[in-house]
């Protein structure tokens, strides 16, 4: 069986497995607590603090701690619109973000907030300038995801956040950063972020843990008000164990990030290039974009039927992104990139992790066109 | 802006005659140890000053990493030109465009001809760098009196250096210049301030921390570590006596007099302090006492308390206010750490009402009365706990066998 849905979630590095029961058996302390137990667990804490600010070279003071990239982009969006009201009540953000953040605007503008959906080119990206033209004299947020995760397109960041804060300072930007960490190098200083959203089971650490970036100065309302963690900005008892987990994998993921993408992107090569030569199939991720992440359109098939079929050869992949999965209707990137209601509604995409060789692809794309095959002959038949 | 070099300038000690050189000595060696997180920069001392090779590091961090360095009173980034006439104003020129118009309206070239070999005198350079420097940046004008930009330009045999700003350093006596103290470091805002003022002053001081483990948590003694941390910052290294004071602290308080309780801890911490100093090599100490501020700092408590050592007592904070303190402590970045709410061994027994006005026969009568005190003394010497705190590192010995806590390869 080859796992190719590393975009949906990554197999726990072997390594961070191993540390997470060894911390959970040795160190189960409340770091709350004032006795020994709980010194401990405050001082691994500390430590995973200092060492996710390390990789991400910013302040440990700057990270909190949340249960995921869901909670971070939540926390993020309405943890400012709540702060900011006296600033306005206008949002930006792009049409093909994740429904985390999606839906969360979606919300905001049931309380009465208006929210700018920048439309994407066909590659899937926003301009920096496009992002600047959208701003009001009351917006206060833009978010932007860094890397698509249906077709893997990659919005220039750096660049929408150099402009922004040239031309609107006082505007805030956030970046859902969960699919380019680790696969492409991001500098959070340079590149004007003041919010930036990660969750350790994209990058091989446990699931049920993330953190969200704050750059220091901003003040955010909590969503989760309770206890004093996380300096009063995201109450309840820290899930140490894996904590420590996610600063390990985030180390790992940043040290081999560079080799990582070299090879994924010579193994994407060698799949588009497959893709490509079956003529039943439609690419839709940009030639440039994440190393990790190709996403096609079956016109005519069925896509769940394609993934049943590749799975009896034994390849996971996924159709469209997996928080999207269970829907029925079409692909909401998509639509948004200009594809067609029926590519919409076909796609497929495979995500590729460090364990795939280029042999892996190649028996994959046999599958593909055996399946693609096996799915004109069931039409013929109808 | 890419500069190339830092120019670092000595204040008080340029008065010290003989001794001057090692005064200089000390501040250099100083500027190397922090010059070691920057790799590639290099330090060259020469009369009366210290530059720094940037060699590609960015100044910024440079710069603020060497101004807590005491003795040093101001740093300039520099730029450096060949001393040839028309490459000091090519580089005066775009120097002055590359600062962002809106800041200065008014500007002056100060220039100064140390190499007298030079064809062109101070003041004509003057005019020499101004008009090419007037034309390229029509928002200025210039101001011989009041200018808001002062361009200097300092000409030597082999190079030129320009440079405009000039940034406050700490001050001060270099590091260790005046001797060895041993402070007496509480988890509260006073100490660590008074360690900072006495570090300021030339001062290597090594911190005594009491503590009444385990009536107080590891938590304070973290805490307490994590402000010499902070100290360290400004010297480098600093070492941290961990005193236990619980048995001491118990039998003062079963001798019933509740009242006398913090002058007894008091005067019994000082005597630990002083033989540690003589064991360290301390010729002081330092507290943090401020006039009047609690019942020991009253003049007739630190009288009382005073009399059991033979050290010179330091007490920089002795006339200062405390919204005066609290403000050094927020700039220093001690504040926040010292307000952490942990008890230690002076909150734990506080008495009702603590005397204000001692009497020196009745503390010392009390004291005689405890027969073991001398010895407990002895003891608490004996297991004090030496541990090295440095700006990122905490290094203890370890005693007992325990697995550490924080496992390296957990990370």
């Amino acid at each position: 069986m080859k796992y190719m849905d590393y975009a949906a979630t990554t197999p726990p590095h072997p390594e961070v497995a191993r540390t997470i029961a060894e911390v959970m058996s040795l160190h189960y302390g409340n770091p709350s607590s004032l006795h020994i137990l709980g010194e401990q667990s405050e001082q691994l804490l500390k430590k995973a603090r200092e060492v996710c600010a390390g990789v991400l070279q910013v302040k440990p003071s700057e990270i909190i701690i949340t249960s995921g990239a869901s909670e971070s982009n939540n926390a993020a969006i309405k943890g400012a619109a709540l702060q900011f009201m006296n600033r306005g009540k206008h949002l930006i953000t792009t049409a093909i973000e994740h429904p985390s953040v999606y839906e969360c605007c979606k919300q905001l503008e049931s309380l009465g907030w208006n929210v700018t959906y920048l439309s994407v080119n066909h590659e899937g990206t926003v301009t920096p300038e496009q992002v600047c033209a959208a701003v009001q004299d009351d917006t206060v947020l833009v978010s932007v995801m860094h890397v698509n995760n249906e077709t893997g397109s990659i919005n220039p960041v750096q660049e929408i956040g150099k402009q922004l804060k040239v031309q609107h300072p006082r505007v805030l930007f956030h970046v859902d950063g969960v699919q380019g960490f680790g696969k492409l190098p991001l500098s959070l200083q340079a590149s004007g972020i003041d919010m930036y959203s990660l969750s350790a089971h994209k990058f091989r650490g446990p699931k049920g843990i993330g953190l969200l970036y704050v750059r220091e100065g901003i003040k955010l309302q909590p969503l989760l008000a309770g206890g004093s963690q996380e300096g009063g900005r995201r109450a309840g008892t820290e899930n140490i164990p894996y904590i420590v987990g996610m600063a390990k994998a985030l180390r790992l993921a940043k040290e081999e990030q560079a080799q990582v993408a070299e090879r994924l992107r010579h193994l994407r090569k060698v799949l588009i290039d497959g893709i490509a030569a079956i003529p039943k199939l439609v690419l839709n991720s940009p030639p440039d974009g994440a190393p990790h992440i190709i996403h096609f359109s079956c016109p005519g098939m069925k896509a769940e039927a394609m993934l049943h079929m590749l799975e009896e050869d034994g390849f996971l992949v996924s159709t469209r992104s997996a928080c999207s999965s269970k829907k029925s209707e079409p692909s909401r990137i998509l639509l948004a990139m200009g594809k067609s209601v029926e590519e919409a509604s076909s796609g497929i995409r495979v995500s590729l992790g460090e364990e795939h060789t280029e042999q892996d692809i190649q028996q994959f794309l046999a599958a593909l066109q055996s399946a693609v095959t096996r799915q004109e002959d069931l039409k013929g038949r109808g | 802006m890419d500069y190339e070099m830092l120019l670092l300038r000595f204040g008080e000690i340029t008065v010290k005659g003989k001794n001057r050189s090692r005064f200089e000595k000390a501040a250099l060696s100083h500027v190397k140890s922090l010059l070691r997180a920057f790799p590639g920069t290099e330090a060259i001392h020469e009369y009366g000053r210290i530059y720094v090779r940037l060699n590609g590091q960015a100044a910024d961090p440079v710069i603020s990493s060497l101004k807590n360095i005491f003795g040093l009173t101001s740093i300039s980034p520099v730029k450096v030109s060949p001393s040839k006439l028309e490459d000091i104003v090519e580089i005066a020129v775009d120097f002055v465009k590359s600062i962002p118009a809106d800041k200065y309206k008014t500007f002056k070239v100060h220039g100064r001809r140390v190499f007298k070999g030079f064809p062109h005198s101070s003041q004509e350079m003057n005019h020499l760098v101004g008009g090419p420097v007037l034309s390229a940046c029509p928002h200025l004008k210039v101001d011989v009196h009041h200018p808001d930009l002062e361009l200097r330009v300092e000409v030597r045999e082999r190079v030129t250096y320009l440079f405009c700003e000039v940034i406050p350093a700490a001050g001060g006596f270099p590091l260790g210049t005046n001797g060895k103290a041993m402070m007496l470091l509480s988890g509260g805002i006073d100490s660590p301030v008074a360690g900072y003022s006495a570090m300021r002053r030339g001062l290597e001081i090594e911190c005594v921390h009491f503590h009444s483990y385990p009536y107080t948590s590891k938590k304070a003694e973290e805490k307490v570590l994590e402000l010499a941390q902070v100290l360290s910052g400004f010297s480098g290294r600093i070492k941290v006596h961990l005193v236990p004071f619980t048995d001491i602290q118990t039998s003062l308080a079963k001798t019933g007099q509740d009242n006398l309780i913090i002058t007894l801890m008091r005067r019994s911490m000082l005597r630990i302090a002083t033989k540690l100093a003589e064991k360290n090599g301390g010729l002081a100490l330092v507290t943090g006492d401020s006039l009047g501020q609690v019942a020991s700092q009253t003049l007739a408590s630190m009288n009382v308390i005073g009399k059991v050592t033979d050290l010179p007592l330091l007490r920089p904070l002795v006339m200062m206010d405390k919204e005066d303190i609290i403000s050094m402590a927020k700039r220093i970045g001690t504040y926040d750490i010292s307000i952490l709410p942990y008890e230690d061994c002076c909150t734990l027994f506080v008495p009702k009402s603590p005397a204000t006005n001692p009497n020196l026969r009745i503390v010392e009568h009390v004291e005689k009365e405890l027969a073991d005190l001398d010895h407990m003394i002895e003891a608490a010497v004996e297991n004090t706990e030496s541990v090295i705190v440095k700006p990122h590192v905490i290094i203890r010995k370890n005693q007992k066998d325990e697995p550490e806590v924080v496992q390296e390869q957990w990370f």
